[in-house]
């Protein structure tokens, strides 16, 4: 129950309204001074987390898709999680999150143990995410899906809700914040609409939007700027970066590296479910076990042109054999070769 | 052709017992499928539990009628709560699958054999209704509305009690889902793991959900009972679930008033073709049938209306059709 109450309290800071959240940008220098001089082994351990990961495995079957050793994402940052595709970022994310369950493996947020702990608790105690293919509620307008975000809302008990007059006042309250918010990412404009008529990259601002409505500690964004035109990009950075100067935590998944580069305090590297590399943004690029883990680990090796051909070869051989073999693409084995590869 | 025969017939229809009963059905499954987006093919079940309990209450075990009502409504309760708690956390169509199975088991168990001497088989049981209608105010003759619409004293208490039982319905939707509770089902019937991440316990309101359109389903089976004084298991087959949800898409999901003007026109359509055809069959109008088989063809005519309906009004008669247009994107 306490933690709700924790919720509660924190919501008026992730309005922006807390004396104390300096608007000049001190915030993104504190959070680069905190990284200064940690090595960039996996796990290292930061001076203030508040999320700490330890041996979380997910397993599908025969894969592994996530087993992380150790993590910490420290406070007040913008950590990214980066890595190849099917490096297991999404499935993690929704570990944490409460998505998705876990074989093993504990973590904590602010100390507290949160693993088994269902997703709406975990959004509760102010982690909250948004998704890869954004939800918006299509059917709701703009404004009511901000209205949705918030928490401890008196007329969403059954029976309370039956008489407006208890939960009228709050509901003004709330309708305030939202507009606030609206205002802030640009859909004031939009507030009447159906969700469901706004773009791709609008939806993706009302997405993050709604989750302030939560008052999160902790944002989780899983590949914010997906499918989100340039221009919108800028402006989707600048309102993550003001996540930051409000004294948010923010965790985000991305593949676009121009972008990781111009936001991140710090980014952890993920590859095959594990974690293989932290580190600042200017340099882990060029850590060799991500270049290995990006591009394989015989990619400088040089090629000749009569080695290609020999290996084109082998692999149409291969590819010719496999359909002589097998009747149909629906056949399980191929499934399975395939869920495998997507798994490396 | 007897034109006053056929409006008067179709008119009774449209605010007659039927209406009623497909009325309360279809506002329960409206808070369902309409607003929370479970899709319960079971809305039979509930009708049978609520006129069951009345039943079996008062004729087999002699006791006071209204604690067979308060025993019906407990028992919607218990009903929804076994449905849901293994379905509800997995996708909408276990829901879907698990109740249409649970609507045939109660339909099955209260027509056994074996249990016979309390829900009466394939009979069903009667008189259970005397003290419903010793407190009947209309003394006893015919009642006429308006010059064409007449009732006897019995239909107009029974209709009495339903179209109050209706606006109570009704209006409670209304306040519900003016409401933040309402809000989270219509969010959790657009996406629900978007309700969840926003701190919600999407499981505890689906469960509320059905419950509430459980217990609105039980109201038209106490309804369905007593208009009959009588109960029979084969009266809640599936089919009735499957009346109740045309009910509702043709009135238009998620609108409150749309579940009681599709229940009024799919009852009055319905008269108004199997009056109209067998009077012109009686007539000579119509000569390539015979009025037995008018039961069949009516249906027919109705579905081919229907299928108009959802060709050229999608949304049904209250819905708003910027909703649909969203659905093709």
């Amino acid at each position: 129950m306490h933690a709700d109450e924790a919720a509660a309290d924190r919501s008026p800071k992730a309005a922006g309204h807390t004396p104390q959240a300096p608007t000049d940008g001190n915030r993104g220098a504190h959070a680069t001074a905190a990284f200064a001089g940690l090595a960039t082994e996996p796990g290292v351990a930061k001076p203030d987390p508040i999320l700490v990961v330890d041996n979380v495995v997910r397993r599908f079957g025969g894969l592994t898709a996530v087993d992380v050793e150790h993590v910490e994402i420290q406070r007040g940052s913008i950590t990214a999680l980066i890595g190849p595709n099917g490096a297991g970022k999404t499935t993690f994310f929704n570990q944490l999150t409460g998505f998705d369950s876990a074989d093993a493996g504990q973590w904590t947020f602010n100390g507290r143990r949160i693993n088994g702990l269902a997703a709406h608790k975990i959004a509760r105690i102010g982690m909250v995410r948004t998704f890869q293919l954004t939800k918006a509620l299509s059917k709701l307008t703009v404004l009511e899906n901000m209205r949705l975000g918030a928490q401890k809302q008196i007329g969403e008990s059954f029976l309370r809700a039956l008489i407006p007059s208890l939960w009228r006042d709050q509901e003004d309250e709330i309708t305030q914040r939202a507009e606030e918010l609206l205002t802030r990412f640009k859909l004031d404009a939009k507030r009447g609409d159906f969700a469901g008529s706004l773009s791709g990259g609008q939806r993706k601002l009302l997405e993050m939007a709604r989750a302030l409505m939560v008052g999160p500690e902790l944002v989780m964004l899983d590949e914010p700027m997906a499918g989100v035109n340039p221009a919108l990009t800028q402006s989707l950075l600048g309102h993550v970066k003001d996540l930051r100067e409000q004294g948010m935590t923010v965790l985000f998944v991305e593949h676009d590296m121009d972008m990781v580069r111009d936001i991140s305090d710090w980014v952890v590297v993920m590859a095959q479910g594990q974690v293989i590399a932290e580190g600042p943004p200017g340099t882990i690029m060029s850590d060799t076990r991500v270049v290995d883990a990006y591009l394989g680990a015989h990619h400088d090796t040089p090629l000749s042109a009569e080695e290609e051909e020999r290996q084109l070869a082998e692999a149409e051989a291969e590819l010719e054999a496999k359909a002589a073999q097998e009747p149909g693409p629906d056949s399980p084995e191929t499934d399975a070769t395939a869920q495998e590869g997507a798994g490396r | 052709m007897d034109w006053t025969l056929i409006i008067s017939r179709a008119a009774e229809a449209g605010i007659g017992t039927e209406t009623v009963i497909y009325a309360l059905a279809a506002i329960g499954l409206n808070v369902h499928f309409g607003y929370t987006g479970l899709l319960n093919f079971g809305q039979a079940a509930f009708l049978a539990v609520g006129a069951y309990a009345i039943a079996v209450t008062v004729s087999t075990f002699g006791l006071p009628f209204f604690l067979g009502v308060a025993i019906g409504l407990a028992l919607a309760i218990v009903l929804a709560l076994l449905l849901g708690i293994p379905t509800l956390r997995l996708r909408a169509d276990y829901l879907a699958i698990v109740t249409i199975a649970a609507a045939e088991i109660v339909r099955l168990v209260v027509r056994a054999v074996a249990l016979r001497d309390t829900f009466g088989g394939t009979d069903g049981l009667q008189g259970f209704s005397d003290s419903f209608y010793s407190l009947n105010p209309y003394p006893a003759g015919q009642y006429e509305l308006g010059s064409i619409i007449g009732f006897d004293h019995r239909t107009m208490w029974v209709l009495t009690v339903g179209w109050v039982l209706v606006a109570i319905s009704c209006f409670l939707i209304y306040l519900l889902m003016k409401s933040p509770w309402g809000r989270v089902l219509k969010a959790i019937r657009e996406d629900e793991d978007a309700v969840r991440s926003l701190g919600k316990n999407v499981f505890s309101y689906k469960m509320q959900s059905l419950m509430i359109g459980g217990v609105i389903g039980s109201l038209a089976g106490f309804i369905f009972a007593l208009s009959r004084a009588a109960v029979q298991p084969d009266l809640f087959s599936t089919e009735l679930t499957f009346y109740a949800y045309t009910v509702l898409i043709l009135g238009g999901a998620a609108r409150i008033l749309g579940p009681v003007v599709g229940a009024a026109i799919f009852w009055a359509l319905l008269v108004l073709i199997t009056t109209g055809l067998e009077e012109a069959v009686r007539a000579g109008v119509i000569t390539f049938i015979t009025t037995n088989q008018v039961g069949a063809i009516r249906f027919m005519l109705v579905g081919l209306g229907l299928m108009l309906l959802l060709i050229f009004r999608p949304q049904g008669i209250f819905g708003d059709k910027r909703e649909i247009a969203l659905d093709a994107r």
